[in-house]
């Protein structure tokens, strides 16, 4: 294994590498043994602990429900701001200035604002000025904190795809007589949703993640806050932090993988103009920009 | 007007969110380069170490590692900071450390891409001359492309701005913890939110911009 960055190791260098091999080996080991002896003394390596894992009620009373609420909100927000983006992304476009500088201060605005601070203040709304139930409240509180955030964040995606689109395709369907509304609705947004996908699946990885927050100060009962009652139950702090923690891995790496599958399938395919844009390319159209689509700000791209 | 702000801090609030976010940032930028380094390093164990960080931590979402660092590194770990007797100084510094854990995959793979932005032809004349691989990384790329990623890195330490508000999660007086309690007591809601949401503006507008004019200043006339 070579790079720019190093000759192939010769044998002096090789001898290098194994010796900061060992060294590195020694310090994980360390860790882990220091790991692995706090646990012991506080008995959290025992069976008992790990063992409602490998029976199905912790699964199916707990963490499955708890699951499928985190990917409820994350499914509700995805499909609420998606086309909210869209709007407020096509509006960034206008020709007129009035339309144009209005969207561009709302996407701005709610971009540079924690999504925390957007679900708190939609939970306090729906107290005082809507009777939903205090069952259902949470739910539309994080919906709503999500949706504001990923709308404005997904606005500058629909823009950035959009505009990543050949100049050509504009040009040739005015030539054949399109109106603008024509163009941007048979031709740039079709194409733009293809060369999109990458990063709107990016995208969920972030509303993902973000449906935690509800979890912990909104008493939404997702995956984060099922782990706490699943662990007031069986006294398996490290344990229930592990298994919860795997599962969103899984989660968010499927998501992540399935991302750069399309994106690949995306640059190599025949049809189309072979243009995508991924997260990281979002990210960087906005380098000097409020915002930045990390999620709870901190994912999107990066 | 602004009499429901009375009998609250709600300068001190950001004044922790900035606290949080300039400890973090440094932290996170230190320890960001560190596994950026070990991702390109010739060690195939220091590879492998640095990948599997950043896709574990990348893919968790914050919240949980803020809240396991309450819960599971100070109860259980008995990782209090130097700050045993101290609940709240306790809480702050665990805050930052899950800030820093988090924050820096992010900003290893900022850098990373930094480091595909250097031409091949400045590593093959560092390794043409004698440099070695730490010698080339110090002296050649990293401060070329520390210059390339200053757009990049301003995008994460605005994340990060706004991710400090995840600390109210262990209770951390920062300023979502502070907007929790005022808009549960007092009536004006909606001038409360203002309040807290153009603060957050003014801490992250002029880091996106100065970074940005920064960026564009600093980079390399290729």
């Amino acid at each position: 294994m070579s790079s720019v960055l190093y000759d192939t190791p010769g044998p002096r260098a090789r001898r290098r590498n194994v010796v900061l091999s060992l060294v590195f080996i020694a310090l994980l080991a360390l860790l882990i043994w220091w790991l692995w002896q706090k646990m012991d003394d506080k008995g959290q390596l025992k069976w008992d602990l790990w063992e409602p894992f490998t029976t199905g009620q912790a699964w199916t009373t707990y963490l499955l429900p708890g699951l499928g609420n985190t990917l409820k909100a994350a499914a509700l927000a995805m499909v609420i701001a998606l086309p909210l983006g869209a709007l407020f992304g096509i509006a960034r476009l206008s020709d007129h200035r009035w339309i144009r500088v209005p969207a561009g201060a709302v996407v701005e605005f709610f971009r540079a604002i924690p999504v925390l601070l957007l679900m708190l203040f939609a939970n306090e709304f729906y107290v005082r000025s809507t009777d939903i139930g205090s069952d259902e409240r949470p739910l539309y509180a994080v919906v709503t904190g999500l949706v504001l955030y990923n709308a404005s964040v997904l606005a500058e995606v629909v823009r950035a795809g959009i505009l990543a689109l050949p100049k050509g395709q504009t040009e040739a369907a005015y030539a054949i007589g399109l109106r603008k509304g024509q163009t941007m609705t048979s031709i740039l947004l079709p194409q733009a949703v293809t060369v999109m996908l990458p990063a709107i699946v990016s995208q969920l990885v972030v509303i993902v993640k973000d449906t935690a927050l509800g979890g912990v100060l909104l008493q939404y009962s997702e995956l984060l806050s099922a782990r706490s009652t699943l662990a007031a139950n069986y006294a398996n702090v490290i344990p229930s932090f592990i298994v919860v923690a795997i599962i969103f891995i899984v989660v968010n790496f499927t998501l992540t993988s399935f991302a750069s599958w399309l994106e690949g399938r995306l640059r190599r395919s025949k049809r189309g103009t072979g243009t995508v844009l991924t997260g990281e390319d979002v990210e960087e159209l906005n380098a000097a920009e409020v915002g930045g689509t990390l999620s709870t700000g901190t994912g999107g791209g990066i | 007007m602004f009499d429901f702000l009375e009998g609250y801090d709600v300068l001190g609030a950001f004044w922790m969110t900035v606290k949080l976010t300039a400890l973090s940032a440094v932290g996170s930028l230190v320890w960001g380069t560190l596994l950026a380094a070990m991702r390109v390093s010739p060690v195939p164990l220091m590879r492998g170490f640095g990948t599997v960080y950043v896709n574990i931590v990348r893919n968790i979402p914050l919240t949980v590692i803020i809240i396991f660092t309450s819960l599971g590194l100070a109860d259980i770990f008995g990782v209090t900071m130097g700050a045993s007797d101290d609940f709240k100084l306790q809480g702050f510094r665990l805050a930052v450390l899950g800030l820093v854990a988090y924050t820096a995959a992010f900003v290893c793979e900022a850098i990373r891409s930094g480091i595909n932005t250097v031409p091949l032809g400045q590593a093959e004349a560092a390794r043409a001359i004698g440099l070695g691989f730490t010698q080339t990384l110090r002296l050649i790329v990293l401060p070329q492309a520390f210059r390339a990623v200053i757009g990049p890195l301003a995008n994460v330490l605005i994340a990060l701005t706004k991710n400090t508000t995840v600390a109210a999660a262990i209770g951390v007086a920062e300023a979502a913890t502070l907007m929790k309690s005022m808009i549960e007591n007092e009536a004006q809601t909606l001038a409360i939110g203002a309040v807290f949401a153009f603060g957050f503006v003014v801490l992250t507008l002029p880091t996106g911009l100065i970074l940005g004019w920064l960026g564009k200043r600093l980079a390399v006339k290729r």
